[in-house]
């Protein structure tokens, strides 16, 4: 038995696969990992990565915000912007991170700039293979 | 050498030719786009009805949150309204029905005392609002041909803003529905406030099997909270996919009209061309028989011809030099 996974973004669906487990993070929530079986849940994501583990490989999102759904063994992730590893672009990321921490620096109430950070610091972990934490 | 009249039509008609190859390319053009834009419509639509799902379980599940893109206004003073029209014409009847469609809306609100906010999307749209001096809030171009995301997202976030600030009591949203590839229609639909979830569950695809039992994080209002906003931009998102894809249905169907036109233009032209050098011909055909016949009169016959109408055979019988004429 395993998970059905759907990546759902506003203009397509941009993952479709199947999973032993599937890991996220929810605000206020912390880490959650689905497995078969996991009662209906719906949550609010963090800007965080969000893994697809398979028995010998796994797939990692950047996911920036967006929600998610369990019900019958189906997970589906929806939001705005959900990228695979492979489509991170690390310059540009490493890039946005220090604009981003330039902004902060000049004036650190900057949530715009915040978010950009956070969103490029997520970016670099899954581009990485890091954790998100170590950055 | 042909005539003056030939000469114009051959003109025209080459014109017309010239005017039938750009239609025909925009015709394929559109025909494609209407293709592609289906697409993206068709792809937009898991998305949707995602979110509609999770408002499904969460009414459900007996979440009633108190968010303000739910709350009703006890008087409507002001309506906003978001028309979607396009940047580019040639699309036939496709943005005068839609502007039409909205300006209707804005009397309406007007004779029933309300005043009106408006939220343009497309050029024309603009054009037509600005030339007869309404108050326009917000206009937005270079988005309705592919529309993005983050374009919906933009507008969505506007509106949303005006409407929980409390500036606007109520929107309604003016599209073109596409319902199939020979079909679209005009369509005004409530935007804000929101129908309560109840109602969103029902609209929705309506899979309310029994799983009230869902488990919510941070909590079913926190969830409400930050999906509703999602929904009014997927909302506001698939109104314009479809518009774009209606867009480049109506232009494509002008067009065929058009370059059909242009061709039985061709044809009407093209007789008369014929016409008018067969015309030409005959009366040219005339004149040289004529000439011909003059000529060869002339020199056919012995008779003198100007001695015949002076001195002619019946009055003068004898005269010396009708004999001498005829004698030679």
């Amino acid at each position: 038995m395993s998970l059905h996974v759907e990546v759902v973004s506003p203009e397509r669906v941009t993952y479709s696969g199947d999973a032993d487990m599937v890991i996220c993070r929810t605000v206020g929530g912390g880490d959650i990992a689905f497995q078969p079986g996991h009662v209906p849940f719906v949550g609010v994501l963090e800007v965080w990565e969000a893994r697809v583990i398979r028995p010998d490989d796994e797939d990692t999102f950047a996911v920036h915000s967006g929600f998610v759904q369990v019900a019958r063994d189906r997970v589906t992730i929806l939001s705005d912007v959900s990228e695979p590893r492979a489509d991170i672009d690390v310059e540009r990321a490493e890039q946005a991170r220090q604009r981003a921490e330039q902004a902060l620096s000049d004036d650190a109430d900057d949530a715009e700039a915040a978010a950009a950070a956070r969103r490029a610091t997520v970016r670099l972990a899954v581009a990485t293979g890091g954790s998100a934490d170590s950055h | 050498m042909p005539g003056a009249k030939e000469r114009e039509l051959k003109r025209r008609i080459s014109s017309v030719q010239n005017t039938k190859k750009i239609t025909r390319a925009m015709e394929l053009i559109a025909a494609t786009r209407v293709v592609k834009a289906m697409q993206r419509a068709n792809e937009a639509k898991p998305y949707a009805e995602q979110i509609t799902n999770v408002i499904e379980n969460l009414a459900a599940g007996g979440a009633e949150a108190d968010h303000p893109l739910l709350r009703e206004a006890e008087s409507v003073d002001n309506v906003g309204f978001v028309i979607i029209s396009s940047d580019r014409g040639l699309a036939g009847a496709y943005n005068g029905q839609v502007i039409k469609a909205g300006e209707r809306q804005v009397m309406a609100a007007q004779t029933d005392g309300a005043d009106y906010t408006l939220f343009l999307i497309g050029k024309k749209a603009g054009d037509y609002f600005r030339f007869r001096n309404y108050r326009i809030e917000a206009h937005y171009e270079g988005m309705s041909d592919t529309p993005a995301y983050a374009d919906a997202r933009r507008v969505a976030n506007e509106v949303m803003q005006a409407f929980t600030e409390g500036s606007i009591d109520r929107v309604e949203l003016i599209y073109t529905e596409f319902l199939t590839m020979g079909s679209q229609k005009v369509t005004v639909r409530r935007f804000l406030p929101l129908e309560d979830t109840e109602t969103m569950a029902e609209m929705g695809s309506g899979d309310q099997s029994a799983l009230a039992s869902f488990e919510f994080e941070p909590s079913a209002e926190g969830v409400l909270a930050s999906l509703l906003p999602r929904y009014v931009e997927a909302r506001l998102f698939g109104a314009l996919l479809e518009s774009a894809a209606s867009e480049h249905a109506s232009r494509q169907r002008a067009m065929k009209a058009a370059t059909d036109n242009a061709e039985e233009l061709i044809v009407k032209l093209s007789r008369d061309m014929n016409q008018a050098r067969q015309d030409a011909i005959t009366t040219e055909i005339m004149e040289i028989v004529g000439g011909a016949e003059a000529l060869g009169e002339d020199r056919g016959s012995d008779e003198d011809l100007l001695l015949d109408f002076l001195v002619p055979d019946h009055l003068f019988p004898d005269h010396p030099d009708q004999h001498e004429h005829h004698r030679s």
